[in-house]
């Protein structure tokens, strides 16, 4: 498996290989004959079959927001629904935490729902004769939860999605983004272990649909569910997700972290998918980050420093401890400035307010750092240790090797 | 060439008579176990309802009438058409009439909404029984009422039976129509978070079609209502058997009077049936 270096941690969550959905009276036949390999539309037109997946395989690792992203008649939903058996698999296998779902029988399966998986609906889902709390702690009821312990839950889960004082209400009379909030807290509230998201932000506005966006991001911190998130918004793919996979006419045509399907797009379709998107939200750090020429190390006195300094030929360079944390900025003029106050610490060289970065800032996010310095900005990883850093000019570099991709697709 | 050939001709009536008269002969037994059901039920309303003083039921349909419509010169008026018809002199036939409809009702229902239920699981019963109850409704009643009174006799027991086969298909394809008329995405939703079929029955759907089953419960009541005269022919005391002996007699007073008491009587179940039956509604 590729890509597998980008997710949080390597244990397999969910496992598709070559999975298969058409819909007709005999799917079976026909994928079994030569026409599986035909085009969505032929299928259609020669066997009255239509054709969702084809031969679809990928992996979601623990604790990892995988997203699908696709037009509508993609396929997307279809696949969704499928983990759950919500919709039978012609062919393939779905492997949940190493079982066969595809396997299961209907007790199996029920459990599967009840105690693994969750699921946000486009559309919520939510029962409209029931009030928030009682459809909130509908997962708990159908579990056989005793009463006092499910509102005890219920109420716990509305306080986190912000909506508390809301409980008695019905559905009907709340607003589109909080009917979704209490269809993240139904999905919440049973604390499963898989998070299945069919385009939940879809119906909702762009400011509310952002906002809702963000606090996903902040609650997947808090909880590290492992998480399928299905779209068709490319923005909020390259936002949201670890990886992404990429669908059209029922078959994945790319699966990469959100830097990859910008950078490197497979085919025309997923680069005209692409072209609209700006890089400097999706392009991190990481991809423009160098390793300096020369850096000090806090054993070493200010005289040595500036003679490392003066043989390579430079003004300024990052002072790191032993395990290559970063300790900060030192240039020649503030050694020269220790070495005249006879001062014997190097720490003393160190230029003060320095700007960081992680691997993960998106080149949008590093301008501002960049317009507040006149060094390079040290790229950190999460136990402050230094890694790279990254170069007024490379951040400038790459929005212009990014325009100049856009117009060669334009060309042909 | 003209004249429709002999040799097309289907000998129906002589297998119907044939299957009556084999019904009959062995199953005996078991329709009189049937009718003794029905006539426990029957009386035991009929008595509650003789029973009851004039000024209870008065109040007590008073009191309904206003908390279900929620207005008070509702309940006032129901009331009021309730004491028109004692002053006609027709309190205890109507109280008969009454506990033959609620028999009637309460029996159809126990067999029409699970029936409905199963239809609605199953495209295949449905597509069996929708012709079956078309033919229910259409089937003109006295080709049953003969029937009816050759299993049961005369008397109540076949006026409920007959009754029965005329009012239990509009809450039969209510329940139906109620449960295949709720969202999909809220029954997937409900599978999807591990409901069996049994609590997508009880927690989802039958509570989202209960608006569409009230309106059944409300039909069913009325064509309940439409049969009394037709069940009096057979023996059914009541309201009905006023109107049929008016009929006889050419006393039209008297059988307008009777049947204005059947008017009343229909006014003030289909008001309050139907208020609650708009009361169950929810926002979607």
């Amino acid at each position: 498996m590729k890509n597998n270096a980008s997710s949080p941690n390597g244990e397999v969550c969910i496992e598709v290989n070559a999975l298969w959905k058409i819909f007709g009276h005999n799917p079976k036949q026909l994928l079994h004959s030569e026409m599986r390999s035909a085009t969505k539309a032929d299928i259609l037109e020669k066997t009255g079959h239509v054709l969702a997946m084809r031969d679809i395989s990928f992996n979601v690792n623990q604790g990892e927001l995988f997203v699908i992203m696709g037009l509508s008649g993609s396929g997307k939903s279809t696949l969704v629904r499928c983990i759950l058996r919500l919709i039978e698999p012609t062919a393939g296998k779905i492997l949940v935490n190493g079982d066969d779902v595809c396997s299961y029988d209907e007790s199996q399966l029920i459990d599967l729902r009840r105690h693994t998986t969750s699921m946000i609906f486009q559309h919520f889902g939510l029962f409209p004769h029931r009030s928030v709390i009682d459809n909130v702690a509908y997962g708990l009821k159908v579990r056989g939860v005793a009463k006092e312990e499910r509102y005890a839950r219920a109420r716990e889960v509305i306080a986190k999605v912000g909506l508390k004082g809301w409980e008695s209400y019905l559905p009907s009379t709340l607003s589109g983004g909080m009917q979704q909030r209490v269809g993240i807290a139904r999905a919440l509230a049973t604390d499963p272990e898989i998070l299945l998201m069919d385009e939940p932000f879809s119906g909702l506005d762009p400011l509310i649909r952002r906002q809702m966006q963000d606090e996903l991001l902040d609650l997947q911190m808090e909880v590290q569910k492992t998480i399928l998130f299905v779209t068709h918004d490319l923005h909020e793919a390259l936002k949201l997700g670890n990886r992404i996979a990429i669908m059209r006419d029922g078959a994945i045509i790319q699966i990469g972290t959100p830097e990859e399907v910008i950078t490197t797009p497979s085919d025309a379709y997923v680069r005209e998918f692409v072209m609209d998107a700006s890089p400097a939200k999706v392009l991190t750090a990481s991809s423009i980050m160098e390793q300096p020429n020369v850096l000090l190390y806090e054993w070493q006195g200010p005289k040595a420093a500036l003679a490392t300094l003066r043989t390579s030929n430079m003004d300024d360079a990052f002072l790191v401890t032993r395990t290559r944390k970063l300790l900060g900025l030192v240039t020649i003029e503030r050694l020269v400035e220790v070495i005249r106050g006879k001062g014997n610490s190097i720490r003393e060289a160190l230029e003060p307010d320095l700007p960081t970065c992680t691997a993960d800032t998106v080149v949008e996010d590093l301008f501002p750092l960049a317009a507040s310095t006149r060094y390079p900005i040290p790229v950190l990883d999460e136990r402050g240790r230094f890694t790279g850093e990254v170069h007024t000019s490379s951040i400038l570099v790459s929005m212009i090797q990014e325009k100049e991709v856009e117009t060669d697709a334009r060309v042909p | 060439m003209l004249e429709f050939p002999e040799f097309l001709q289907v000998p129906l009536a002589g297998w119907v008579d044939a299957v009556m008269g084999w019904l009959l002969a062995n199953l005996g037994g078991i329709f009189d176990a049937i009718g003794h059901a029905i006539l426990f039920i029957l009386l035991y309303i009929e008595r509650f309802l003789l029973w009851l003083p004039w000024i209870v039921v008065v109040v007590l349909v008073g009191v309904v009438a206003w908390r279900v419509m929620r207005l008070w010169w509702a309940g006032l008026l129901m009331a009021a058409l309730l004491v028109l018809i004692g002053s006609f002199g027709y309190w205890d036939l109507a109280m008969m009439t009454v506990a033959i409809i609620t028999a009637s009702v309460i029996i159809s229902l126990a067999l029409g909404i699970p029936t409905g239920i199963l239809m609605a699981r199953s495209n295949f019963v449905e597509s069996a029984l929708k012709p079956l109850l078309d033919a229910m409704q259409t089937m003109p009643s006295f080709v049953y009422l003969i029937p009816a009174l050759m299993f049961f006799g005369l008397g109540k027991v076949p006026a409920v039976f007959a009754t029965i086969i005329y009012a239990v298909p509009p809450v039969i394809r209510l329940t139906d129509l109620g449960i295949r008329q709720v969202s999909q995405s809220v029954v997937e939703a409900a599978q999807a978070f591990g409901s069996s079929s049994r609590q997508i029955l009880f927690e989802v759907q039958l509570p989202l079609a209960l608006p569409s089953i009230m309106v059944g419960i409300n039909q069913t009541t009325m064509m309940a209502l439409a049969m009394v005269v037709i069940a009096s022919m057979i023996g059914a005391r009541g309201l009905g058997l006023e109107v049929l002996l008016a009929i006889n007699r050419i006393e039209v007073g008297r059988g307008f009077e009777a049947g204005l008491c059947i008017v009343l009587l229909a006014i003030i179940i289909d008001r309050i049936t139907h208020a609650m039956a708009a009361r169950q509604q929810y926002a979607a």
